[in-house]
């Protein structure tokens, strides 16, 4: 079993107790612990199910490479799948659950998996399931889905917070293990600016646990040291608990730093998402252990070498009494070591290897009475839930047994292999290492930013440097260096003298025993989350599934949630084996960020709910909000598309707000209209060119509907220009125009026609702009002001500066609804004051604010057409019987080439028109007309199509307008409308001006 | 997520302030120009891996437009220069033949 | 070619898979073809497939200048829908997806079509009304959707936040017979029928030149040599431009990063595909459990199969926003691929200026809900000089202005 030792523990404080549940079940660790070292120490081995087979699962790592120990942890709205159980740290009141099992973790339906799981080998499901055909959609993947997934899902909304933040620093060195101190102190002794970051709580990495000594002292003391030394710089910020997620391109880098998951009552945010500019980045992100591959290397109980040895040293924990080691390496021998020192019984060293000589690790095993097996391995693993023992065969043959070794611990090593990860997240390539068996960073082909610099420096095991001298120098080398490159030198550090001790050559193993027959390969793990096994690889490769790419998404190696930290090497190597080909030759899947899975919610940070996206309020937007505004999202805005009164509907709230603007006097809130000054001595010559109509003929004092088309011909933009003085016209954009128009002019203005003299600005926020329309318009405004703003004064389509209720405003007499109508453009900070001053003025005669519904309505009951519904950025002027608003004087403006084109001048395209339906219902929107047949591809035949259609309240009737073919040729014709639910409407082709057809009501 | 710098208004940002506006040194074509020319003109982009020269708009800070020269496999940034151009500055042609010997796009080598 | 069936996975089980035939062969290329297609993604195969299967044409190579489906056929959200506005997209779309309910049949590989349903949120007025629109087009153009209410987006959504204080959901189009497949396994599956008819599929096999006589095409220099052929199409998605180019020809294309990402897996709890345009994000779950995510392009010309982070940023607000569950999962790995985009966001299937060599390009961002009906038209196209389903798609279109542009049904409203 599993257990506290009384003493050690090297994170653990066991003066502070900490209370916990896994399944319901009260257990008990200390300050310091993870949830997997707690649970250890509680003899809770089996942590949880394989995805496929429903294997138990035991804890096998001790770090961010753990396959199995994923748990869901917290409840309610706390509640997260997945949590890594050796990277998440204990705390008081922590409640986690074991996945993917029912109806428990210990007896297990989905085990059945396991009985049938030759049948279940790689890519089966793309073998079968065929046929019948309705059993994939309504048998098989239901049951597919079904058994989908690890953790349950959260159900409810987070209430934890979350936020970014931003830093910029010379060199951000990842890792902060000893390669990643020194390679710190070396760059920040230039003066550079440096910042280190490290996914654990704790500095150092695992330097401690291995031991040696550094300048003359133990090495967890250089650490101490060394973390003093660093903190009291001003040039570094040291930042634990933050992982290195990602490298992106010119050394843009995300750190995750879990600031509040170890202490979930304390005040400020779960996680912090750091983006971080660097100039240079250090990679010192250390190495992982890889398993052998044997069968029976998946039962719980097998664990890493590394990792038994950090719970001892680390935590205080010992996971059996009996650990048999296996191995292929020197470094295996320090678990073996450290476990009998404690007091653990080591029954066997087995060493794949052969070596002439031993090497110091050997023979201080071998002096401490461990029996060392050399040329051996596991021809199996015995046990189910937690080994029992082990089948000793010899490495080179089929694995015949030769003796077997009662046990409950095996701890593998299959070698090192450095995380190259964040180096080859944005382009570092990889060579093959062959005396490590391992791919490191080729050094010569690092990343590259943004003026074609190298920006990314791996140091320490990182960089294939595996013994603690070898680390230290080449941290020592890339600190400076990465200093060097950005713009930093002098400083000098050198590294300091490390005990060194020398190693035997690994060994290449990568099944074992090499001669393992069909029956072990079966069971020989690569993948243990996702159930992939030797065997699976092989299949792959015979099946013709070469590519490493093809052979992982064929059996699903390296896809579960350690993407594949154990997997990859072993899984890679066994193809290469199995076609035959060196493993640089089959090279690796692609690394991609985040080198660990981060939360959502981190990415999200501050932006949400209200802050989600930031909404543009007009000056009147409270007045809005406070007086029964229904909103409707339009660009960054929200605007009032009604004001409903209580007991009021939609339809009944815009029919009034129509109905008292045409009767009497009707207000709306037009500040959202994009207004752009376009100032200078070429100004309208620019505007002939933008607009498809004349503006330079405009008088000063006078407005202008202009239209706005693309180089593409297609209409862009509409709006009523007015202009100001000789060079300065002022263009109204509709709302969602604004920011686009503006860059169109920029992009023409600065790209194309650079030696005109014209200057644009923005000024939409800087003036608030309201609408007061209706018979009683002038009236209302006249007693506001002293100003002559009679029809002569300030006649239809031109403006006039007056003041109004004491403020400077400047009118414009034009109309979008055919009324009588202003647009009283004022100060931005005034816009409120008038808007109150409007509405008290026009009590009298039932001034009714209106939202952009009625305006719609208006309009359309006017023939006028409005963007987005007449135009879908397919239509040119022409087709809406815009021929009035296109120059024939001008040689030339944006989109007039364009509209020369075949498709273009095609007579067939279809015109606007109104449409009148037959009943006086209301078209449905976007509704087409048919026509007879079908075309080549089966489908109806149209010739026309509703562009925009509502219930007129003035005229009690449904109106619409429409594109047709041949339409303004055909008035009177009656077309057909299905519906979508399958019934047909009828509607007479008609003008499309249905109110007030002579524009009497605008000239009053 | 590139770093640029605006050459006119000298400040270096991150992607975020900028918006990309396509391919640059376009040569437009009004009316009576043929169907091959304006087609070209709109639509025939050199679109090449490698040496790119185009437009951006630094749009969330002085508004202007600009032509930089870009690697679109590498992602390197040869320089930045004022749009007012009909042609890449000497300067910038030597940057990148520097690292791109024997480059060329469109008309320009 | 051995069949695959459950019988065949429980005989070979049982023989430890020992008598698994290679899903396809790897030859050495020969010196001529009738055709060659450029590319063996999803459409280049599928293209590969109907020439063979519709039109007796077999002695077929597909040249791959790395491994077969290792584009954008291995790196996109597999989202299959037809719903689309204009006549020439609903078409090839609704060919593709009705192609797609038959296709493990067909190819004898499950190649998991799982038609879940795809629902389009619409969170604006404009929306409202262009998917209302597109609801009336698809019903004329044979295309199975509805628009549906709020009520019934939260009824088959439950995860779904329909009165977010942004963008409330006003509505949705829906699309029930729309789903997803595995995506590795369409190109596969087309892979193992192409090379079972006698096609020869050859991986990295690199294009390097054009031969030409006389304005017609008569072969391909490549990595392994020379090889001739009849007819060439070119299906090569964000490289076209540079192929085109060895041609001595330009296309209206342009090529940007698109990225994806997923979650870790969680157990089954959404089982439609979930697309909000107006914030920019989509999500489905597949079979493993990841939820898939996807967003917009980045924007500027991109090689490099990454992309931007702050664009991972903006779909994932997206994403919370819409789903506030997604909020407590975690992002498991994100990745790029190379889009190639047109002039009018719509695809090119066409002849070229270079007589008997055709494009298939520009797919842009949807082009796997297409690759069965893209491959059968193209296929079409290059038999017979002409065909229905791409006849609307040609480069001619681009000289004439008849653009086909599916952006107009989220128009700009006001």
């Amino acid at each position: 079993m599993s257990t506290r030792l009384a003493n050690g523990g090297r994170l653990l404080d066991r003066g502070r107790k900490v209370d916990f549940t896994f399944n319901g079940k009260r257990l008990r660790g200390y300050a310091g612990d993870t949830i997997a070292s707690a649970l250890l120490a509680n003899d809770q081995m089996l942590v949880g199910r394989s995805f496929k087979y429903h294997r138990p699962r035991g804890v096998v790592a001790s770090g961010a490479e753990e396959p199995n120990g994923l748990v869901g942890m917290g409840t309610g709205a706390d509640f997260e799948p997945n949590q890594r159980v050796t990277t998440t740290e204990l705390f008081d009141g922590l409640t986690c659950t074991s996945q993917n099992h029912w109806p428990s973790l210990d007896f297990d339906v989905g085990a059945i998996n396991t009985k049938l799981a030759r049948f279940l080998f790689a890519g089966f499901y793309y073998k079968m399931f065929i046929h019948p055909r309705p059993f994939w959609k309504h048998v098989y993947e239901p049951i597919i889905r079904k058994s989908a997934g690890l953790g349950k899902a959260p159900d409810q909304r987070d209430t934890d917070t979350y936020e970014h933040f931003y830093a910029f620093c010379d060199v951000l060195v990842i890792g902060g293990g000893i390669a990643g101190l020194q390679a710190a102190r070396s760059a920040a002794a230039t003066g550079a600016k440096v910042m280190l970051i490290e996914q654990t709580a704790h500095w150092g990495g695992r330097a401690p646990v291995d031991g040696g000594t550094v300048g003359g002292q133990p090495v967890d003391k250089f650490v101490d040291d060394l973390v003093a030394e660093l903190s009291a710089m001003d040039n570094v910020t040291m930042r634990n608990r933050t992982m290195g997620a990602g490298v992106y391109d010119h050394g843009y880098a995300l750190g995750y730093e879990r600031v509040g998951d170890h202490q979930p009552a304390a005040k400020g945010p779960r996680h912090r998402l750091w983006r971080i500019r660097a100039a240079q980045i250090v990679t010192a992100t250390g190495a992982i252990e890889r398993p052998l591959s044997f069968a029976g290397n998946d039962i719980p109980g097998v664990m890493l070498a590394s990792a038994v040895r950090d719970y001892v040293v680390d935590y205080g924990v010992s996971i059996g009494d009996r650990t048999v080691v296996v191995t292929n390496n020197d470094d295996a021998y320090r678990t073996a070591i450290t476990l009998k020192k404690n007091g653990l019984d080591v029954p066997a060293i087995l060493d794949a290897r052969v070596p002439t000589q031993d090497s110091p690790l050997m023979a201080e095993a071998k002096s401490l009475g461990i029996r060392v097996l050399m040329g051996h391995g596991i021809s199996s693993v015995q046990g189910v839930k937690r080994v029992t023992g082990v089948g000793v065969c010899s490495q080179a043959g089929e694995g015949a047994v030769l003796e077997e070794i009662a046990c409950d611990v095996v701890a593998m090593s299959g070698g090192w292999s450095p995380v190259v990860h964040l180096w080859s997240h944005c382009g570092g390539k990889l060579i093959w290492d062959e005396t490590t068996a391992a791919f490191r960073p080729d050094v010569d082909k690092a990343p590259t930013g943004a003026k074609g610099e190298a920006f990314v420096t791996p140091a320490g095991a990182a960089n294939g440097a595996l013994s603690l001298g070898d680390v230290l120098s080449d941290a020592t080398t890339a600190g400076a260096s990465a200093a060097k490159a950005a713009g930093h030198s002098g400083g000098d550090v050198t590294a300091p003298e490390a005990e060194q001790i020398d190693e035997a050559p690994m060994a290449q193993v990568w099944m074992m025993p090499h001669g393992a027959g069909i029956k072990k390969r079966q069971k020989a793990w690569l993948d243990y989350q996702n159930d992939v096994k030797v065997s699976d690889i092989q299949l792959a490769a015979q099946e013709g599934y070469e590519s490493v790419e093809h052979a992982k998404r064929y059996t699903t190696l390296g896809m579960a949630t350690d993407q594949g930290k154990l997997s990859n090497i072993n899984g890679l190597a066994i193809l290469s084996d199995a076609l035959g080909q060196p493993i640089p030759q089959t090279g690796t899947t692609t690394f991609r960020p985040p080198y660990t899975p981060i939360s959502m919610a981190s990415i999200t940070g501050e932006a949400r709910d209200e802050r989600f996206m930031p909404i543009r309020q007009t000056p009147m937007y409270q007045w809005h909000v406070d007086n029964g505004a229904f909103f409707e999202p339009v660009g960054q805005w929200r605007r009032p598309y009604t004001y409903q009164k209580p007991g009021e509907s939609i339809e009944q709230s815009v029919s009034r707000e129509v109905k008292a603007t045409r009767a009497s006097l009707g207000m709306l809130d037009a500040s959202t209209l994009g207004k752009l000054v376009v100032t200078g001595k070429d100004a309208g010559k620019f505007l002939d060119m933008l607009y498809t109509n004349m503006m330079s003929t405009l008088k000063p004092g006078h407005c202008r509907y202009g239209l706005m088309c693309g180089e593409n011909g297609f209409l862009i933009d509409d709006g009523v220009v007015a202009r100001i003085d000789d060079n300065t016209f002022l263009c109204h954009t509709t709302t969602g125009g604004a920011e686009s128009i503006h860059g169109h002019m920029e992009e023409w203005l600065q790209t194309e026609w650079w030696d005109w003299e014209v200057y644009v600005a923005n000024l939409t926020e800087q003036y608030a702009q309201i609408a007061v329309v209706g018979p009683q318009a002038r009236a209302t405004l006249e007693k506001l002001t002293g100003d002559d703003i009679s029809g002569d004064a300030l006649p239809f389509m031109a403006w006039k500066d007056i003041t109004l209720a004491g403020i400077q405003a400047r009118a414009y007499r034009i109309s979008f609804s055919g009324e009588l109508s202003y647009e009283i453009a004022v100060k931005a900070s005034e816009g409120r004051a008038l808007w109150d001053a409007l509405l008290a003025a026009g009590q009298t005669a039932n001034i009714t604010p209106y939202g952009t519904e009625a305006l719609h309505i208006m309009r359309a009951e006017k023939g006028f057409i409005m963007m987005g519904d007449e135009t879908d950025g397919t239509v040119i002027p022409q087709d809406l019987g815009l021929h009035w608003a296109i120059s024939k004087k001008k040689e030339d403006y944006i989109g007039k080439r364009a509209q020369a084109r075949s498709h273009v001048t095609d007579p067939r395209r279809w015109q606007l028109v109104g449409l009148e339906t037959v009943d006086g219902g209301v078209l449905p929107d976007g509704a087409y007309a048919t026509a007879e047949g079908k075309n080549a591809n089966g489908q109806r035949e149209t010739q026309g199509r509703v562009t925009s259609t509502y219930h007129s309240p003035t005229l009690e009737r449904g109106i619409a307008m429409g594109l047709v073919l041949n339409g303004p040729d055909r008035m009177g014709e009656v077309l057909e409308f299905p519906r979508l639910d399958g019934t047909i409407m009828r509607a007479k082709i008609v003008d499309p001006v249905f109110f007030d057809k002579d524009g009497e009501k605008q000239n009053v | 997520m590139l770093i640029l710098t605006c050459p006119c208004c000298g400040v270096t940002g991150e992607e975020t302030e900028f918006h990309g506006g396509g391919e640059a040194h376009l040569k437009r074509f009004g009316p009576g120009s043929t169907d091959e020319a304006f087609h070209d003109y709109l639509f025939s982009k050199v679109n090449p891996k490698g040496v790119h020269l185009e437009r951006w708009r630094h749009n969330n800070g002085c508004g202007k437009w600009f032509h930089a020269a870009r690697d679109t496999v590498t992602l390197e940034i040869y320089g930045t220069y004022p749009a007012q151009t009909t042609e890449p500055p000497q300067s910038v042609k030597d940057a990148i033949t520097a690292k791109r010997p024997g480059w060329s796009w469109r008309e320009f080598a | 070619m051995k069949r695959y069936s459950a019988f065949a996975v429980a005989r070979e089980a049982l023989r430890n898979n020992t008598g698994w035939e290679r899903a396809w062969a790897s030859p050495e290329p020969r010196k001529k073809y009738d055709v060659i297609i450029v590319g063996a993604g999803g459409h280049g195969l599928a293209t590969a497939y109907y020439l063979g299967k519709n039109f007796g044409i077999t002695n077929v190579a597909v040249l791959e200048k790395g491994w077969l489906g290792g584009g954008n056929t291995g790196r996109n959200t597999t989202i299959i829908r037809s719903n689309y506005l204009q006549d020439a997209s609903a078409a090839i779309y609704e060919k593709a997806r009705s192609l797609y309910e038959g296709l493990s049949q067909d190819l004898n590989y499950n190649i998991m079509f799982s038609p879940r349903g795809v629902m389009m949120l619409a969170q604006t007025q404009g929306e409202v009304r262009g998917f209302e629109r597109t609801a009336h087009a698809n019903m004329l153009q044979g295309v199975k959707t509805e628009f549906i209410g709020p009520e019934r987006v939260k009824q088959l959504v439950p995860i779904i936040n329909i009165n977010g204080p942004r963008y409330p959901v006003l509505g949705a189009i829906w699309q029930a017979r729309a789903g997803t497949a595995r995506h590795d396994a369409v190109a596969w599956g087309y892979a193992r029928a192409c090379s079972d008819m006698g096609m020869h599929i050859i991986q990295k096999c690199e294009v390097t030149g054009i031969e030409q006589s006389g304005g017609k095409v008569t072969g391909v220099n490549t990595t392994r040599g020379s090889i001739g052929c009849d007819k060439l199409g070119v299906v090569v998605a964000g490289h076209s431009g540079h192929v085109a180019d060895m041609a001595g020809f330009r296309l209206p294309i342009e090529s940007v990063s698109l990225q994806a990402l997923v979650s870790e897996p969680i157990k089954p709890c959404m089982d439609v595909v979930v697309m909000a345009n107006t914030v920019h994000g989509y999500m489905s779950q597949s079979d493993k459990g990841e939820m898939v995510i996807g967003g917009g392009t980045d924007g500027y010309n991109n090689y490099t199969q990454r992309g931007a982070f702050h664009h991972i940023e903006e779909t994932v607000r997206a994403l919370v926003e819409t789903f506030p569950m997604v909020a407590r999962l975690k992002m498991l790995r994100q990745w790029g691929g190379i889009v190639d985009v047109t002039g009018d966001r719509s695809p090119i299937l066409s002849k070229t200026p270079v007589e008997n060599m055709f494009v298939n390009c520009g797919w842009g961002t949807g082009g796997f809900k297409a690759i069965p009906g893209s491959g059968w038209g193209f296929a079409e196209l290059m038999a017979k000089g002409h065909s229905p389903l791409t006849e609307a798609f040609g480069l001619n279109r681009f000289y004439e202005g008849r653009f086909i542009d599916e952006s107009v049904a989220a128009g700009v409203a006001h």
